[in-house]
């Protein structure tokens, strides 16, 4: 009898659990071959073959099926990650990707420390922040430390004392200008060594650095100077099998003979005690026209400037090749390029 | 940089923060794309570029001019845009009639172009065609690549590399469980890559985790593989290069064995036995046999030599 109702009881139990199945579908997945999961990326790989009979019969059906059922495998993966809870929403906690991709840029390189981060280390300084905003006794207010408002704007000093020991007349608001460019200049030096060092490029100490050569004509002058630079004006130097030999290159120049034509030298030596013992200054008409011009232009530019209140007029910098030898350079203001002759 | 009097100084703090977030980082940013269209494009190529922005709208730049441009021929002009832009990946569709409905997928390295892979549209689907809701723009997508292809072809290979560098998004430590509304397939199958587009709607199932449905929001592609520039194995191996600060520290010295306790070697100095320094008991002292028997004889007389002192 007890059998009997055990039995009744075991068939209640399966048949539930029959209907319970029939009532959702399942989210089992199964593939022949593993499907890799990279949750980080939220990634599934399928490496499984596809059927093409079953793709050309339906085509949206069977892609749409393959990837529920990879979709499927990979939710069931990310159910099963570590969750938070905070207010209604339920969060899962990431892993890393597993997938390597390529970087962006490339991995930054460890600086060298500067003169006076080594320094400070090896002294054991500390850096100690300083506040922007200091306490001015005159003005009974917070100040800032440097810049607009500071007390040593420049726009504060109305007035500065002459010390006992300076020139009277020296203008001491030029000297104190003058210095302050002086120490700016310094720090921007000691900055750019810093960013040289940094890169590790080679900057001299003294001196120009060497031109960096642009074009082939300027490769070609550099080397025709580089070899005629030996003791023996590059008579001995060897040469490419197929080298031209160039005699001059550049601009060419004509030098007269030293003794040669007896009434020419007479003549040139008359002319130049001539123009020495002349009174009157002797007009360079190529100068003064090229003057005249640079003028004229000047003053249209600045009146075309009036009319654009907007814009600012673009000052153009022009290179001392372009400019003819005879003009004199002027700063500022615009001038027209002229060509050499 | 070259020399450093072109290396200006920011005048200001954004100026100062725009450049740093431009710099070669430890962790990176989020790859930016810039869509680009190429000096004729055809509809289906504007349409594809334009949902594919869409789907990339927060980390996406779209130029609006069209751009004279051949990619397999001169990277100078991607070069710049990427370096303007600050995108390491780019898409750029074109059509003509030799290359009808192209679209060029490619992504950088250090604004250099490191792989390029030119997909022909064969059949194109918008997702205006399909009528139905769609998920947020933004959201991070699963990405589902399905077909042996990607596991024997080199080319699918890195195509598939490319693919998930170009749709997963940002990279995020927590993700909301609900939000995961967005799926892309990339299938390739029958020398042809087909690209879909799905919503997911998730429905109750026996246990906790949910059974998901699948619908079909859009845009639908049908790709086939054209020309590729991929990069040489080196090139590749260099833009893989991780920084030693993210690489885990290995903890040496420490041993798993079979039953999973945790092991370690200490390591000593060679140590003479003979020549140890500890306590010194006398009982275990190490004798010659010879010895043994006179200690024996020695010890009676000894004692018996005490007691007579003691008795005087």
């Amino acid at each position: 009898m007890a059998s009997q109702s055990q039995q009744h009881v075991v068939e209640n139990v399966l048949k539930q659990a029959e209907l319970q199945e029939k009532r959702f579908k399942t989210t089992e997945v199964d593939k022949a071959l593993d499907v890799d999961l990279d949750l980080g990326n939220l990634l599934a790989v399928d490496p499984n073959p596809l059927s093409l009979k079953e793709f050309k019969q339906n085509r949206e059906s069977f892609l749409t099926s393959l990837t529920r059922d990879n979709t499927q495998l990979l939710f069931n993966e990310i159910w099963k990650l570590p969750v938070e809870r905070s207010d209604d929403v339920i969060i899962a906690k990431m892993p890393e990707p597993t997938t390597i991709l390529p970087r962006e840029k490339h991995v930054p390189k460890d600086k060298p420390m500067t003169r006076w981060e080594q320094y400070s280390k090896v002294k054991g300084i500390q850096k100690r922040k300083k506040s922007r905003k200091v306490w001015d006794e005159e003005q009974k207010k917070w100040v800032p430390r440097w810049g607009y408002g500071s007390k040593n704007d420049e726009s504060r000093d109305w007035m500065m004392e002459i010390p006992d020991n300076a020139d009277p007349y020296e203008d001491q608001f030029a000297k104190k200008r003058k210095e302050k460019r002086e120490r700016v200049a310094k720090n921007e030096f000691q900055r750019l060594r810093n960013v040289a060092r940094a890169q590790r490029l080679k900057i001299p100490g003294h001196g120009v650095k060497p031109k960096a050569l642009s074009n082939k004509p300027e490769v070609n002058m550099a080397i025709h100077a580089a070899k005629q630079s030996t003791a023996s004006i590059g008579k001995f130097e060897r040469k490419l099998p197929k080298e031209p030999i160039t005699k001059q290159m550049g601009k060419r120049r004509k030098f007269d003979p030293l003794c040669g034509d007896i009434k020419k030298e007479h003549s040139r030596e008359l002319a130049i005690l001539d123009s020495m013992n002349r009174k009157k200054p002797k007009m360079d008409v190529t100068r003064a026209v090229n003057k005249e011009i640079q003028e004229t232009q000047a003053s249209q530019q600045a009146d075309k400037g009036d009319r654009r209140k907007g814009k600012s007029g673009k000052k153009t910098k022009i290179s001392k090749k372009a400019l003819p030898k005879t003009t004199k350079r002027k700063k500022g203001g615009n001038s027209k390029k002229t060509r050499r002759h | 940089m070259g020399l450093p009097s072109l290396h200006r100084k920011p005048k200001t703090q954004r100026a100062k923060r725009a450049l740093e977030k431009r710099d070669a980082k430890i962790t990176e940013n989020t790859k930016k794309c810039t869509f680009i269209r190429g000096g004729n494009t055809s509809e289906t190529v504007t349409r594809a570029l334009k949902e594919l922005y869409i789907l990339k709208k927060t980390s996406g730049i779209m130029m609006q001019r069209k751009n004279m441009m051949r990619p397999f021929e001169d990277r100078s002009q991607l070069e710049h845009f990427a370096k303007k832009n600050d995108s390491s990946l780019f898409l750029f569709g074109s059509h003509s009639k030799k290359r009808p409905h192209n679209l060029v997928f490619g992504r950088m390295f250090d604004f250099q172009v490191l792989d390029m892979v030119e997909l022909g549209i064969d059949k194109f689907t918008s997702m205006y065609e399909i009528k139905n809701a769609k998920c947020m723009s933004g959201t991070k997508p699963c990405l589902v690549f399905s077909g042996d292809l990607f596991e024997t072809e080199h080319e699918y290979k890195r195509l598939k590399n490319l693919m998930i560098d170009f749709f997963r998004g940002p990279v995020v430590p927590n993700i909301r469980l609900a939000g995961l509304e967005h799926v892309i397939s990339i299938t390739a199958i029958n020398g042809k890559v087909l690209f879909r587009s799905y919503r997911v709607s998730m429905k109750k199932s026996g246990s906790k985790t949910p059974r998901v449905e699948l619908q079909d929001i859009g845009p639908s592609m049908d790709l086939v593989l054209r020309r590729c520039h991929l990069a040489s194995l080196d090139l590749y191996k260099q833009s893989m290069k991780k920084p030693k600060q993210l690489k885990p520290k290995k903890k040496k010295n420490i041993k798993h064995d079979v039953f999973g306790t945790k092991l370690g070697r200490i390591h000593m100095e060679s140590q003479d036995l003979d020549k140890l320094q500890i306590r010194k008991v006398k009982a275990l002292k190490r004798q010659k046999p010879s010895d043994v028997k006179k200690d024996a004889e020695v010890g009676v007389e000894t004692k018996k030599a005490k007691t007579d002192d003691a008795a005087r």
